[in-house]
């Protein structure tokens, strides 16, 4: 695949829709291509998170340990991105990454990451849109939650 | 050390000194025969004085001598001869007597030399055996390049003055003293005036010389001072330029310099005068001779033969004079050195040369416990950091010390280490104390490590061998010697040097870690301190940086290239193959660059790549890509690349940190190609310059497709690329033919470290893990072939630079540690050695060091002074310091439960 292709897998993401393509250009320049076999694990919790990950294609598992061994908590497919949100609050990683298919993924490490948001006050922007309208759904869904209680 | 150089010289040399002394003497016979020969051969046969016709003959060599008093006598007839043949005989004993003279000067001054030079070796050795016995307190105000200045400078001319200290005043005072007579002899009054002008100079002119003596001292001073800046300089360069204080160390030099001129100026001055003044009195007493010899000759009371007689005479006093003048300059002057150089190497207390006698076994001595009484230990500035301490610590014992308030902990533990002497109290092994002790016995039951210890500049194997060198481990046979080192020995000898072969074998087998009596007791010492401090991955990682000579090492480099073909095969076995993308010639490699596939080979990175050779190396890729007419192909890539990249990159200003992903391209060439392509877009006839023409193709050049992915290398370009390979090697050039060695799967290749020779590819660009994958199944093999330890050795043999420098912080503080660790002794005492590390990596190693010695059958304590105080847990007991007091001593268990400082210290 090439990093025209990238690019239009890129604008499919919800962060970088909106992104300039020259400056998704670059990003996915700066990003490593990796690929995955199935159920190879591209982070694991706990680890120092150094990378958010672009799905260009296949299929993850997230996981997180618990008293009775690895319980899957979600799926990531294609065009999603994860790993970021601990990037950006530089924590370790959160959850366990695993891919059940094969997986062509974009590796953004940390560094160049943060170099392109600081370039792009637009993508910074989009991320702030995304993760307002994240916690603007959890909290509606709380709120019909207890709505349904009462 | 002697005050006086003379007496310093007199008492190493003086049979020598009387010996060359007689030497002279007789030498002055052949050389007094010489003088009188030209005349007898003129007089004689060539003029035919007392022969009285063609045929008259003279005897030859006869002479007539009896012996005064006892009334014997001895004579000789000689041999009867004509004047040809005594012409040819007087001629032959000319040529003899030239041949002795030079013999003798040729000996003489042979012997000089050698003597000079052994006292010069003998002050140096003196002057280095006594800094190693400086007590600390001494050691700390000197600066090592004011010292190495005068141990090798300073001590210089002492050398060449020796020989001439005791033969040279003798001759020449004798030469004048007979000179002189001479004179008196002739006439009595003139001979008086010449006795009183040799004393107005012998007066004054030492006198001049004072403040010249004085100039030479200050000259000494500010030299070896400029000696230490230097240095200084030199150790602080990182400071320096940190904060932008060069020109203040320029500013600084210049200055010393201009002090250095002016004394010198000004004692060029004074010596010039005092020349000047030495001549005119030695040309006064001619012109008195004249002068008032002549009155007195017209006024008749003086007889004209007798003044012609006396000056005559006094021709033979100036020369003799004046050199022995200069002698006594030459005297004051190496004596003012000597004075300088020992005012320096007298302090008010020097260690015993017994405390340092040579063991070659650890001398008997209970070296249990070891123990403080009283201890009072001051700083520099008198301020006492630890006060009336005493601690007893048994065998076996593992004991941290931590410190609430002050360093008194610290100061205790360099007491232990003998790094501080105490101001009052003592330390005591056993029942002597330590500095009592021969190091023979501290320095070997006792082991100090703290994290600025010093490293010496050798290999890695070298330093950590080091505190095993206590004494040379074999016995010299003498008959065994070899004449060069029966030759060193002997000199030794002469000269008061240690006799001791630094070359041969020092290293103490029986004192290591890991002793259970067999060959490999070093090795698995060095190999288990390695772990223990965590150092065995960067030493595996420095053997893997290293180049190696297949010639050198045939046995690894050929296992090597075994391993690399089991590596393949394990890797393939996991199912890991592609992360490898191997070399093979003929497919294209598409995780290398384009050039490196054109190449197809190792080239040697740096050390013996001078730019020439890159220029050259530059030149013949362009040309055989033009042979191989893929100079247009890559062209026309190298423009799609081109168009990619400014795209990328535009907007960015220059300094972007983006722009190091780039590797060969730079934010220039980035302006260049945009301009570029700005020019050829407007302007379809644009001519292209060579130049230009080469810059695009160099983004071709180092193109990885899996790295860049902007599709442009085609599979045509790849084959065309890989049948070029045979080009590029049917005309290498001989100046790139030691550089480029071809990649050959059977074969080592030395233009490539040892860690490409094994991997033989590329990892693959998108598999994120492959580096650790491999380090996994490679480090598995490595022990499986038995080829883990030779790799350890070859990590070993890495120089660490002066003062170790060419390792990190980290690594030194580590190594320090080790050094300490294959050592075996009977307490340990550990002075904050890892202050750099990270808390969790402390703790590992603090286990892993507490139970590497406790393996040890000796039960040894340990003494560890902990800059992370939560890491006393892992010891015995627990001694807190608070300002320079012990105030709690106890198991963790029980300080941790009284409500203590210890508590407050650890939670």
């Amino acid at each position: 695949m090439l990093l025209n292709e990238e690019v239009q897998l890129l604008r499919k993401v919800p962060y970088f829709c909106r992104v300039d393509p020259c400056k998704l250009k670059l990003l996915a320049f700066t990003s490593d291509r990796v690929c995955y076999e199935p159920g190879q694990y591209l982070f694991t919790q706990g680890d120092d998170s150094e990378a958010a990950y672009v799905i260009l294609c296949g299929k993850v598992d997230l996981l997180t340990d618990s008293s009775n061994g690895e319980v899957k908590i979600g799926e990531a497919g294609c065009n999603s991105i994860i790993g970021e949100m601990c990037l950006l609050s530089n924590a370790s990683q959160a959850v366990t990454a695993r891919a059940t298919t094969e997986v062509d993924a974009l590796r953004i490490t940390k560094d160049a990451f943060f170099k392109v948001i600081a370039d792009n006050p637009r993508i910074s922007m989009e991320i702030s849109r995304t993760l307002a309208e994240t916690i603007r759904g959890s909290r509606l869904s709380d709120m019909q939650h207890e709505k349904q209680h009462a | 050390m002697e005050k006086h150089l003379l007496r310093y010289i007199w008492n190493h040399t003086r049979p020598q000194q009387i010996w060359i002394l007689a030497i002279v003497l007789i030498s002055m016979i052949p050389y007094f025969m010489a003088f009188d020969l030209p005349k007898q051969i003129i007089n004689g046969p060539i003029q035919g004085q007392g022969f009285n016709g063609p045929r008259a003959t003279m005897p030859f060599l006869a002479f007539d001598y009896s012996i005064p008093f006892v009334g014997w006598s001895i004579s000789f007839d000689g041999f009867e001869m004509n004047r040809l043949w005594m012409l040819m005989a007087l001629s032959g004993v000319f040529l003899l007597l030239v041949i002795i003279n030079g013999l003798f000067k040729f000996y003489i001054n042979n012997y000089k030399g050698r003597l000079g030079e052994r006292l010069l070796r003998r002050i140096r050795y003196e002057l280095v055996d006594r800094l190693l016995r400086f007590p600390p307190s001494t050691m700390r105000q000197i600066r090592g390049a004011e010292v190495s200045s005068m141990v090798k400078d300073e001590v210089e001319p002492f050398g060449g003055f020796t020989g001439d200290a005791f033969v040279q005043p003798a001759m020449l005072g004798g030469q004048a003293i007979a000179a002189l007579c001479f004179i008196v002899l002739q006439n009595l009054w003139l001979g008086l005036i010449a006795a009183f002008m040799v004393a107005i100079q012998v007066g004054i002119i030492p006198k001049m010389r004072r403040r010249l003596i004085e100039l030479g001292r200050q000259r000494q001073i500010t030299a070896r001072h400029l000696a230490g800046k230097v240095g200084e300089i030199v150790e602080g360069m990182d400071t320096i330029h940190s904060y932008d204080t060069t020109n203040y160390e320029r500013a600084d030099i210049a200055h010393r310099l201009g002090q250095i001129y002016k004394i010198r100026y000004e004692l060029y001055q004074w010596k010039f005068i005092v020349k000047f003044v030495n001549n005119f009195l030695s040309q006064l007493t001619p012109f008195l001779f004249y002068s008032i010899g002549g009155y007195f000759a017209l006024r008749g009371t003086l007889d004209v033969g007798q003044l012609v007689a006396v000056i005559n005479a006094y021709k033979d006093l100036p020369g003799p004079l004046k050199e022995l003048i200069d002698w006594d300059q030459a005297r004051q002057d190496v004596q003012v050195k000597y004075e300088q150089v020992r005012e320096q190497f007298e302090p008010t207390q020097l260690i015993e040369p017994t405390v340092h006698a040579l063991a070659v076994k650890l001398p008997d001595h209970d070296a249990s416990p070891l123990a403080a009484v009283n201890l009072t230990i001051v700083d520099g500035s008198g301020a006492s950091v630890a006060e009336n301490v005493t601690l007893k610590i048994e065998l076996g014992e593992t004991v941290a010390v931590i410190d609430n308030a002050g360093i008194g902990a610290e100061a205790v533990a360099e007491a232990f280490g003998r790094i501080v002497w105490p101001a009052s109290g003592k330390v005591m092994l056993g029942d002597t104390d330590i500095l009592e002790l021969p190091e023979a016995v501290t320095g070997r039951q006792m082991t100090y490590a703290s994290a600025d210890s010093y490293f010496f500049h050798g290999t890695l194997k070298d330093n950590l061998l080091y505190g095993l060198k206590h004494a040379p481990m074999t016995k010299e046979k003498e008959p065994k010697l070899t004449m060069a080192r029966r030759w060193a020995l002997n000199e030794a000898q002469m000269a008061g040097n240690s006799t001791h072969d630094p070359n041969t074998d020092w290293i103490d087998r029986r004192s290591t870690s890991v002793s259970r009596g067999s060959q490999d007791d070093v090795k698995q010492s060095v190999l288990g301190a390695l772990d223990a401090v965590q150092l065995t991955p960067d030493v595996m990682e420095l053997a893997l940086h290293s180049y190696i000579d297949p010639a050198e090492n045939p046995t690894l480099t050929e296992r090597v290239v075994e391993m690399r073909f089991a590596l393949r095969e394990e890797l393939t076995k996991q199912g890991l193959g592609s992360i490898v993308s191997h070399f093979d010639f003929s497919a294209y490699n598409t995780e290398a660059t384009v050039r490196e596939n054109l190449l197809f080979a190792a080239t040697r990175q740096n050390g013996n790549g001078t730019p020439d050779v890159e220029i050259e190396e530059g030149e013949y890729v362009f040309e055989v890509l033009k042979t191989a007419q893929l100079f247009d192909l890559l062209y026309d890539m190298g423009l799609a690349i081109a168009e990619n990249v400014t795209e990328i990159f535009a907007g960015l200003p220059p300094e972007h940190p983006l722009f190091q992903q780039l590797e060969h391209i730079t934010a220039e060439d980035i302006a260049f190609y945009q301009q570029f392509l700005k020019r050829k877009r407007s302007r379809r006839d644009l001519q292209v310059s060579a130049n230009e023409q080469r810059a695009i193709v160099k983004l071709s050049l180092y193109y990885v497709e899996p790295r860049y992915r902007f599709g442009v290398l085609t599979p045509d370009i790849m084959r065309q690329i890989v049948a070029a390979r045979d080009i590029f090697y049917a005309n290498l050039p001989a100046a790139l033919r030691d550089r480029i060695e071809r990649y050959d799967p059977h074969k080592y290749m030395s233009a490539a470290t040892l860690r490409e020779n094994i991997l033989f590819g590329k990892l693959s660009h998108r598999s994120p893990d492959a580096p650790a994958k491999i380090r996994n199944v490679a480090a598995r093999l490595l022990r499986e072939m038995g080829l883990y330890e030779s790799f350890i050795g070859l990590g070993l043999d890495y120089d660490v630079g002066a003062s170790g420098r060419r390792l990190t912080l980290i690594q030194r503080h580590k190594l320090s540690l080790a050094r300490a660790l294959v050592r075996r002794s009977s307490y340990y005492v550990f002075n904050k050695p890892l202050p750099g590390l990270d808390r969790r990596v402390q703790e590992e190693i603090v286990k892993n060091v507490l139970h590497f010695l406790q393996e040890q059958d000796n039960n040894p304590s340990v003494v560890w002074v902990l800059s992370n105080t939560s890491l006393s847990r892992l010891f015995h007991r627990v001694i807190v310091f608070d300002r320079g007091h012990v105030v709690e001593d106890g198991t963790f268990e029980t300080l941790d439960m009284k409500s203590g400082i210890f508590k407050s210290l650890v939670a």
